[in-house]
């Protein structure tokens, strides 16, 4: 017992992921932390969603279930959970069966080298990026199975859109993706890194966010990933293959209870994977905003706090709800309801004032807050797009994204090794 | 049992070997030309996996790139090869290599 | 990193492959055969990393897994599969080929019984270095500049070639 408690502990000491120290116990914690955050992520994803979109679109969205529909996620899933699972008779039981738990595990598996700090990963492999391009790529394998295994015509025609798309926009993506980790190849012994970690670190060695470096090119590289990762999952505005009005919600129309559950939890833990990548190639992963230009203790304890004050912040907004909610008695479980979750929220922020905690937070919340604002670019853009057509979809794959790619792929080589020989000769 | 628990480079090899034979198999006793394609990719795979292994004995990363490259050529070659049973199958309506005998008196 | 249970998982991985590869070959449903495939070849990127080649890995999976498997499958479902699932499935010689395959599984016995001293040694060193991928981009990118441009070269004449092939008028 006494030798557990001390192989529990001889990892509390070192500086690396538990999967790069080899040990056991650490990595099936970080696991599990990492699978929780991600279900409680795709449950608050599911409810911003309807809300956000139903405010853009000048109506309230779910107000029933729970004070301002927070409930609502959670009676989804339990009428997912109950409802009859059918299974259309002449298809293909063993690929129908296999092919959402195919989907699922290809966004899942993922998260196994996602960094929310310089030791808050999983593990750290060499070959970080290319695991995640690569994984991803495993659930277009699981569409056209789902499409094929139908046996029906609509899906199959949707899974082959899918497919299609899918395999179109990784080109893309995998062309921006280079250029990024192009530029983590200039310090001082002149190579790169493909890890994760390593990435985030060479931009914090080099001082500044790879979107910002050799303005525009960083940038460039940047606008052709967002659009080919939204194109990558399938939202909106490149949602042709799923959309219920075009092709009857495409491949997953057979699905039905919680195998489109699982379809669904899969579409967006794909999405929050995506934009890790944007954000720990380009946008810094976790480093607070200008960690090299606005340095020493006072800026640091100022963007210390902000992890407290976000929470504090939606805890405020609980309680002007609070306020606002009608006072008739019918509404009094819901006012309560109300006025525990910002309590709660609250004390979440308060405690995250206190610095032993702080210090360890920061890393996470950063990297969080910025997920999350590509969630709600994610959201933005269902909310105010069209849907392209497909062989629009295609032509911009292809014609335009494509030919983008590698000019800035040329051009950001061509800079750096400019700035190689005309700093280090 | 002993030496059955440590885990050597004769090892991979049995393996690879192994699928090596089973690629063969299915090359040679299939019909389906699908399935015989995918019988071929067994055998390309039982190849790299002979090549990382002996990359891995005798140091150096040799032998990784040979893999590297054959992957690339399996993945050109399977794209060929499919076109070719696509335009075969456009005119004979069937994937049987049995059938593909206009040329035989 | 010190390797964790690595014969427990060399057979575990191993046996994966080969019940795979005997589902290639044995099924009736291609589409079966395609996912046995899938299967045998994200187990043989797992023994890549057993081996210390995490990038061939990962070039496994993106190529071979996520690209060729994909082409696989969308052409087995273009070329209709009803009617040769209902014919037989093993050609006329099998006979044959199985002497054959037995002949080769001999000789295959015969070359690792009598070569298997050669090896330097039997217990092999655990790498610890982090840089597998910079040493293979020296190489690939050093010495076998020249090969590496020949590959790009053939793969843009198989794009060719394949378009051409599966189009229905050239």
């Amino acid at each position: 017992m006494g030798q557990f408690i001390q192989y529990i502990q001889s990892y509390l000491a070192s500086d690396k992921t538990p999967g790069a120290a080899g040990n056991m116990f650490w990595v099936l914690v970080y696991i599990l932390l990492v699978f929780a955050g991600l279900s409680v992520a795709v449950i608050a994803m599911n409810w911003l969603e309807r809300k956000i979109l139903a405010h853009m679109q000048v109506r309230l969205g779910p107000m029933r279930v729970g004070p301002h529909g927070l409930m609502q996620p959670i009676a989804d899933a339990i009428k997912l959970l109950l409802k009859e699972d059918i299974m259309p008779a002449e298809a293909d039981a063993l690929i129908f069966w296999v092919a959402p738990f195919v989907v699922v595990l290809a966004a899942f598996t993922v998260f196994v080298v996602v960094p929310f700090g310089p030791t808050h990963a999983i593990t750290d492999m060499n070959i970080g990026i290319l695991f995640m391009l690569g994984v991803s790529s495993l659930s277009v394998l699981g569409i056209v199975m789902a499409g094929w295994a139908s046996n029906s015509h609509y899906p199959l025609i949707g899974a082959l859109r899918s497919s299609a798309q899918m395999v179109s926009y990784e080109v893309a993506m995998g062309l921006a993706v280079v250029s990024a980790v192009l530029m983590t190849s200039l310090n001082a012994e002149g190579t790169g890194t493909l890890s994760m970690i390593g990435i985030v670190q060479a931009q914090q060695a080099q001082g500044e966010w790879f979107i910002f470096k050799f303005f525009p090119l960083g940038l460039v590289a940047f606008f052709i990933f967002a659009v080919a990762m939204i194109a990558e999952t399938n939202r909106a505005p490149f949602d042709l293959a799923e959309a219920e009005s075009e092709l009857t919600a495409g491949f997953h129309t057979e699905y039905s209870g919680f195998r489109w559950s699982l379809f669904f939890l899969a579409e967006y833990s794909a999405m929050i994977a995506v934009s890790s990548i944007a954000v720990t190639l380009w946008l810094g992963g976790w480093l607070r905003p200008f960690p090299n230009l606005l340095t020493g203790t006072v800026w640091n304890q100022l963007f210390s706090l902000f992890p407290g004050i976000t929470f504090l912040f939606f805890a405020a907004m609980c309680f002007y709800n609070t306020a606002r909610m009608p006072k008739h008695p019918l509404f009094r479980i819901q006012t309560i309801g109300l006025a525990g979750f910002g309590v709660i929220l609250g004390l979440i922020g308060l405690v995250l004032f206190i610095p032993a905690v702080s210090v360890r937070i920061q890393d996470i919340f950063w990297f969080s807050a910025k997920v999350a604002g590509f969630m709600y670019l994610y959201i933005w853009y269902r909310g105010t797009f069209p849907r392209y057509r497909f062989d629009q979809l295609m032509r911009m794959g292809w014609k335009v994204l494509l030919p983008l790619g590698l000019g800035v792929l040329i051009l950001t080589a061509g800079v750096a090794l400019l700035q190689e020989k005309i700093w280090h000769p | 049992m002993e030496s059955m628990l440590h885990i050597t480079t004769l090892h991979y090899l049995v393996l690879g070997a192994a699928l090596f034979l089973l690629g063969v198999i299915g090359v040679l006793t299939r019909r389906n030309v699908v399935i015989v394609l995918m019988s071929i990719e067994l055998i390309l795979n039982a190849v790299n996996l002979n090549l990382v292994a002996f990359s891995r004995i005798w140091g150096g990363v040799h032998g990784q790139v040979f893999a590297i490259f054959v992957i690339t050529d399996a993945a050109a070659e399977a794209a060929v090869g499919l076109g070719i049973l696509i335009a075969f199958f456009r005119n004979k309506e069937t994937v049987n290599i049995d059938e593909v005998n206009l040329l035989k008196w | 990193m010190a390797p964790v249970a690595t014969p427990f998982f060399f057979y575990l991985l191993s046996g994966i492959m080969l019940i795979g590869g005997i589902l290639v070959i044995t099924r009736k449903n291609p589409v079966h055969s395609a996912v046995a495939l899938i299967i045998t070849l994200l187990a043989q990127a797992s023994i890549y990393l057993m081996l210390y080649a995490p990038f061939v890995a990962g070039v496994q999976i993106i190529l071979y897994a996520g690209g060729i498997m994909v082409l696989f499958l969308f052409v087995i479902m273009l070329v209709s599969i009803d009617r040769s699932m209902r014919e037989r499935q093993f050609n006329s010689q099998w006979v044959v080929g199985i002497i054959a395959a037995t002949a080769l599984g001999g000789l295959f016995i015969a070359v690792y019984t009598k070569g298997k001293d050669i090896f330097p040694e039997h217990v092999l060193p655990i790498v610890e270095d982090n840089n597998n991928t910079q040493e293979v981009a020296k190489l690939l990118y050093g010495q076998y500049m020249f090969a590496f441009e020949i590959a790009s070269l053939l793969l843009l004449v198989a794009i060719i070639g394949a378009v051409v092939m599966a189009k229905k008028r050239i």
